[in-house]
C-alpha cells in the first residue's frame, strides 16, 4: 500500500507540487498524467525521498522520511535517461546494483534476461542505444524484485519500437501483481497501463479518474496542443475541463487528448465560449511515430472551425 | 487535500514472496567505497597525480643522495626533509580536488540521483565515497613514497627509516584532512568545475596565502607568541609541518620564536597537540559535509 498525504514541495518561489495525495493498494497501476513542468517528476522524487517535501509517503507503512533506505528498498525505480558512469560494462552496473540490493548475482542474469539484454554484460553504458539504456534501467529496477516499480516518464526518449518493448515488459510485470506508478504524457501509455489516472497541472491534482472516463474511445487517441492568449489560458482550461476534455495546462498552452476524428471540437468549444485559439498544432501521433509533427498556422484555423 | 482512493489488483501470492532486503550501514559503505576507488583507479587525474608525486619524490630522493655524496649517504632522514615541502604542496593539491570532484560530479553527471533513489542512505553513499578515495589517495602515495624508498635502502641503506615511514603516515593523515575538506567544498557546488576551482582557491590559501596573511597580522596587530602559534596550528599544513620537524628529530627553533615557544611550553606532548589538529581537520569538515548534505536534500 502506497499512501500520499499533504505532497507539498516548493523550489524557492515555485510551487512545484501542491497539497497532493492519494492511496494506491498493492498490484494497482497508477499513471501521473500531465505536460511539462505538471509536477510529476517532483512528484516521484518525494515519493522515493530523494527529495525532502512536507507531508508523509508511506511505502507498505514505512515512512519514507523517516526510513528512506527501508522504503527504497521496496521500489525499483526507472529514471527518464538513465545516468551511470558511462564507462562502466553493463556486466559489471548489474552487479553493483545487485550488491547494492543484496541480492545473488545470478538475479542480475535473470534481471537481464527479462528485458532482453542478456549476451550484451561486456558492452559499456555509453555504447548502448537509448532502448538499451532505458531497457538497463528497468533491469536494474528489477534486479531484487520489488514489489512497487516507479516509472519517470520510461518511453519518452524511445522510438516507437523502444517504446513497444518497454510497455509490453510493463504489462507482464503488472500480470505478475507488481505496482506501477508511472508518470507519462502519452494517452496511450496511460491507457494501455494504468488502473487510474492522477491528472496533475502546475503541481495541482485537477482530476482523478480512471483512463476509460478520460478518453471513452480507446482507439485512435491524439494529443492537440491549443495556443491561446496568455490571460485567457487558464479560464480556457476550465471550459474545456467542464466540456469534459482531458487537459493539460503547461507552460507552451494547453494539451488536449481527444480522439482522432474529434480534433477540431475543443477549438469549437473555446470558440463558442469567446475564446479565441490562436494557434494549434497536433503533437506525434501515439502510432506514427515516423510523420513530423503538424503545425497549422493561425489563417488555417478559420479552415478547420468551419 | 484532494485524496483519492485506488483499488488495484490484488495479488498476494505474488506479493508474499517479495522478501525485499537492504544492505547494513558498513556493508553499504564499503560498497560505495570499492566502487569509488576502482573509478578513482581508472580517472586520469589520480594517474597523473600519482605519477607527478611519484617522480617528484624520486626526484627529491635522488637529489637528496647526489647532495649527500661528499659525505656519506643521510639516507632516509635528509630525504624526508627533502619531500616535506614536496609533500606540504602536492599532498593537499591531490586530496583537495580529489574531493571536490567527487559529490559534485555525480550531481553534474546526473548520476547522483539514480545513486540516492536505491536502497542507500545519504550518509553511507558520503562516507563510501570518501572511504574510497581516501584508500585511493593512500595507495597513490604509498606508491610514490614506496619507490622512493626503494631507491634509499638501495642506495644508502635503512638508516632513518622510522622517521620516514612516519612521514608517509603523516602525509596520508595530512591527505585525508584535506579530502574531507575538498569533500565538504563539493556537497556544496552544483558543478564539478566550480567545485575545484574553489578546492584551488583553498589549496592556494592554505599553501601561500596563510603565511603571507599570519606575517601581515603578526606586524599590524603586534600579536604575542602565543598567539601567532594559535593561529599557526589552525592551519594543517603547518601542524603538519612541525610535526614533521619534531618527528625528525629537528628542533623547532628552526622556526623561530614560535617554534621556540612551542617546544618550551608544550614539550612532549607538543606532537600530540599538533597530531590532535591535523585529526580535527580530518573529522569536522566531514562531519559537517555530511550534515549539509543529509540536511540540503534534493539534488
Amino acid at each position: 500500500m502506497i499512501e500520499a498525504r499533504h505532497i507539498t514541495k516548493k523550489f524557492k518561489r515555485v510551487l512545484a507540487v501542491d497539497d497532493l495525495g492519494f492511496d494506491l493498494k498493492i498490484g494497482g497501476s497508477l499513471a501521473l498524467w500531465g505536460s511539462n513542468g505538471a509536477g510529476k517528476t517532483t512528484l516521484i522524487r518525494c515519493l522515493l525521498g530523494v527529495f525532502p517535501c512536507k507531508g508523509t509517503v508511506r511505502i507498505n507503512g514505512i515512512d519514507v522520511r523517516r526510513k528512506g533506505k527501508q522504503a527504497r528498498a521496496q521500489i525499483g525505480y526507472v529514471p527518464q535517461e538513465l545516468a551511470f558512469h558511462d564507462d562502466a560494462k553493463l556486466g559489471s552496473a548489474m552487479r553493483f546494483f545487485a550488491n547494492l540490493r543484496g541480492v545473488e548475482l545470478a538475479q542480475a542474469a535473470r534481471s537481464l534476461h527479462v528485458v532482453g539484454l542478456n549476451g550484451h554484460e561486456s558492452k559499456r553504458v555509453r555504447d548502448l542505444s537509448g532502448g538499451m539504456k532505458q531497457r538497463l534501467a528497468l533491469a536494474i529496477a528489477l534486479i531484487a524484485d520489488p514489489p512497487i516499480i516507479v516509472l519517470d516518464e520510461p518511453t519518452s526518449n524511445l522510438d516507437s519500437s523502444g517504446r513497444g518493448e518497454v510497455v509490453d515488459t510493463l504489462l507482464r510485470l503488472r500480470e505478475q501483481g507488481k505496482t506501477l506508478i508511472f508518470a507519462s504524457h502519452r494517452p496511450d501509455e496511460v491507457i494501455t497501463l494504468a488502473d487510474r489516472v492522477l491528472v496533475m497541472e502546475q503541481g495541482r491534482l485537477v482530476q482523478q479518474t480512471t483512463p476509460e472516463a478520460l478518453w471513452p474511445s480507446r482507439s485512435s487517441v491524439r494529443s492537440v496542443r491549443l495556443f491561446i492568449e496568455q490571460g485567457d489560458e487558464h479560464q480556457a482550461a476550465e471550459i474545456l475541463r467542464e466540456g469534459g476534455f482531458a487537459v493539460n495546462h503547461g507552460n507552451s498552452g494547453l494539451t488536449v487528448a481527444i480522439e482522432q476524428h474529434r480534433k477540431a471540437e475543443p477549438m469549437n468549444h473555446l470558440a463558442a465560449r469567446g475564446i479565441t485559439v490562436r494557434d494549434f498544432e497536433l503533437l506525434r501521433d501515439v502510432h506514427d511515430d515516423d510523420e513530423p509533427e503538424i503545425r497549422v498556422r493561425k489563417e488555417q484555423i478559420s479552415e478547420v472551425l468551419r | 487535500m484532494s485524496t483519492m482512493n485506488l483499488n488495484g489488483v490484488s495479488r498476494p501470492e505474488n506479493q508474499s514472496k517479495n522478501r525485499v532486503t537492504h544492505l547494513s550501514f558498513v556493508r553499504s559503505i564499503m560498497l560505495i567505497a570499492r566502487r569509488e576507488f576502482r573509478d578513482a583507479l581508472s580517472s586520469k587525474w589520480f594517474l597523473l597525480y600519482t605519477i607527478a608525486f611519484t617522480t617528484l619524490a624520486i626526484g627529491v630522493s635522488f637529489l637528496s643522495l647526489a647532495g649527500s655524496g661528499e659525505h656519506g649517504f643521510a639516507g632516509f632522514g635528509k630525504t624526508a626533509a627533502g619531500l616535506l615541502n614536496l609533500i606540504m604542496l602536492v599532498v593537499p593539491l591531490m586530496a583537495l580536488t580529489a574531493g571536490a570532484g567527487t559529490i559534485a560530479g555525480e550531481r553534474e553527471r546526473g548520476t547522483l540521483l539514480y545513486l540516492l533513489a536505491q536502497p542507500l542512505s545519504r550518509t553511507e553513499l558520503l562516507l563510501g565515497k570518501y572511504v574510497g578515495l581516501a584508500i585511493a589517495l593512500i595507495c597513490s602515495l604509498c606508491i610514490g613514497f614506496g619507490l622512493s624508498a626503494g631507491l634509499l635502502a638501495w642506495r644508502a641503506g635503512g638508516v632513518g627509516a622510522g622517521s620516514f615511514l612516519m612521514l608517509v603516515v603523516f602525509a596520508s593523515v595530512l591527505a585525508l584532512s584535506m579530502l574531507s575538506l575538498g569533500v565538504l567544498i563539493s556537497v556544496q557546488s552544483r558543478r564539478a568545475g566550480v567545485a575545484t576551482g574553489i578546492s584551488l582557491f583553498v589549496w592556494l590559501g592554505l599553501v601561500f596565502l596563510s603565511d603571507l596573511g599570519l606575517m601581515a597580522g603578526t606586524v599590524l596587530f603586534k600579536l604575542r607568541v602565543q598567539e601567532v602559534f594559535a593561529l599557526a596550528i589552525i592551519n594543517p599544513l603547518q601542524a603538519f609541518k612541525m610535526n614533521v620537524i619534531i618527528n625528525l628529530n629537528a628542533s623547532l627553533d628552526v622556526l623561530g620564536p614560535v617554534g621556540m615557544y612551542a617546544s618550551q611550553e608544550f614539550g612532549e606532548s607538543l606532537p600530540w597537540l599538533l597530531t590532535g589538529v591535523i585529526v580535527l581537520w580530518c573529522l569536522l569538515p566531514l562531519a559537517v559535509a555530511i550534515m549539509i548534505f543529509r540536511k540540503r536534500g534534493g539534488i
